[in-house]
């Protein structure tokens, strides 16, 4: 291949970054590997499970489907920029945890950036619509049951509370 | 790491073109969530690729200056699902590309890959077809403009010359105009599934509501491209709204329609389930419309 290795240049998790990445990798790919983000799950690697989403400029994509080069100038998201800088977890982790949503924990960080971005729209979703919004992740331990409650119940406080100060 | 033999990202449109004649072989990526998975799963591997991922010029939803809808083929399901203009003149499309796999796949997928692979299960085929969607492809020449229906060549294949990007899809004023419709996808799950068949009609009622001044109807997966039923569509057209009218026409389907078996279906069911879609698809465009059924 011709020009094999790239330099891509994008924010990750509020941070500028650029990187010198192989033009055929996807972008679980460089996320893993490159910047040691292994909250971005291999699973099935053709876009069904969901368990690789990240957020790219606040919209949820499977990264599994997505090559690493298209991430110029795009700001991308993964599950390690929920916590505080302490490490205290957010609102929407505590949810999950709170209400049981997570046995294995494998498909919990994608499931957590979907519900980033429908906490984020400022909506509030009735049960029907959120099964809708996060039916692109399989899970294969709890049932989805606990996680609609948690995706809810985080949807509920920020609705209702003043919004927690997160970038 | 994908099997991808040559990468090529086209800045802009006139570059896509000069990659499209240099490299005849290529295939174009726009979103990815077909050409990557055929690369995952071995049938596209070691294919070269023209990304026009970057070429934001296609995408977005608006009225041209001949009031047509113009989908720029970047346009992804979910921004058509969103768009003001889809949701004001066509709601039916945004309900339909609403469909597709799944939240994140809707982020990905684009309506330009949705048409360009050729498949007859893709959920907004159909609706483009009930509609006559006008393609526009940008080549060499310039732009050339086709209906959609002479678009499809066959299973898998377009009429997409060397050269060409596809660029936009349009729905003329003609088409929209006091029109509502309704799609009806059949599918084993709700989520993440493929068309088992997919329906989709629309209708404009004379002034009074007691006419049906224009009905159409195509399916997806009824053949081996999405299709017209223009047997059923005579059997409503300058007919009364009524009930007898809705049972003529989704019986006249049966003479429209050919579809396969396959693991998902088998052709018998597909017929099935074709005359039932059709009549709930009219009626529900006939609510729409603000008619009545008597």
């Amino acid at each position: 291949m011709k020009d094999q290795f790239r330099m891509v240049e994008f924010n990750l998790n509020g941070r500028d970054v650029a990187h010198v990445v192989d033009a055929r990798s996807s972008l679980t790919d460089m996320l893993r590997n490159d910047y040691r983000l292994t909250s971005v799950k291999k699973g099935c690697e053709v876009g069904e499970c969901g368990a690789c989403n990240v957020l790219i400029d606040g919209e949820c994509f499977n990264s599994c489907l997505y090559l690493a080069v298209w991430v110029r100038g795009k700001k991308v998201r993964t599950l390690e920029s929920l916590a505080g800088p302490g490490g205290e977890l957010s609102d929407l982790q505590q949810a999950f945890i709170d209400e049981t949503a997570i046995q294995c924990g494998f498909c919990t960080p994608g499931f957590m950036m979907t519900a980033v971005e429908i906490l984020e729209s400022g909506r509030e979703y009735s049960d029907d619509e959120l099964r809708k919004l996060l039916s692109g992740h399989l899970c294969r331990c709890t049932g989805y049951e606990n996680i609609l409650r948690a995706v809810r119940k985080a949807m509920h406080r920020r609705l209702e509370g003043p919004a927690p100060a997160r970038p | 790491m994908y099997d991808i033999k040559e990468l090529y990202e086209a800045e802009s449109l006139q570059e896509a073109v000069a990659l499209r004649l240099e490299h005849p072989g290529a295939r174009v990526i726009a979103g990815g969530s077909d050409v990557l998975v055929q690369m995952r799963e071995g049938r596209l591997a070691g294919q070269e690729l023209i990304s026009i991922q970057r070429l934001d010029e296609l995408r977005g939803v608006r009225l041209d200056d001949e009031g047509s809808i113009r989908l720029g083929s970047l346009t992804s399901f979910s921004q058509i699902t969103k768009s003001p203009v889809i949701r004001k003149h066509i709601g039916v499309l945004g309900e339909a590309v609403d469909l597709v796999g799944g939240p994140q796949i809707r982020n990905l997928g684009t309506i330009g890959g949705n048409t360009c692979n050729g498949v007859t299960s893709a959920d907004s085929a159909s609706t483009l077809h009930a509609w006559e969607a006008v393609v526009e492809l940008t080549g060499p020449a310039g732009e050339r403009r086709l209906p959609i229906r002479d678009f499809y060549l066959g299973a898998g294949t377009v009429d997409i010359r060397p050269g060409e990007i596809q660029t936009a899809i349009l729905i003329p004023r003609a088409s929209y105009d006091r029109t509502w419709g309704y799609y009806y996808k059949y599918a084993l799950r709700n989520a993440m599934d493929i068309a088992t068949t997919g329906c989709s009609v629309n209708a404009r009622l004379s002034p009074d509501g007691k006419t049906f001044e224009r009905v159409r109807l195509a399916y997806g997966v009824a053949g081996p491209v999405p299709r017209r039923a223009p047997s059923a569509e005579a059997a409503a057209n300058g007919r009364p709204v009524d009930r007898a009218t809705v049972e003529a026409f989704g019986l006249a389907v049966l003479d429209d329609i050919d579809p396969r078996d396959s693991w998902r279906a088998s052709r018998d069911f597909r017929r099935h389930i074709a005359v039932e879609m059709a009549k709930r698809c009219l009626a529900e465009s006939v609510r729409r419309c603000g008619g009545e059924l008597s």
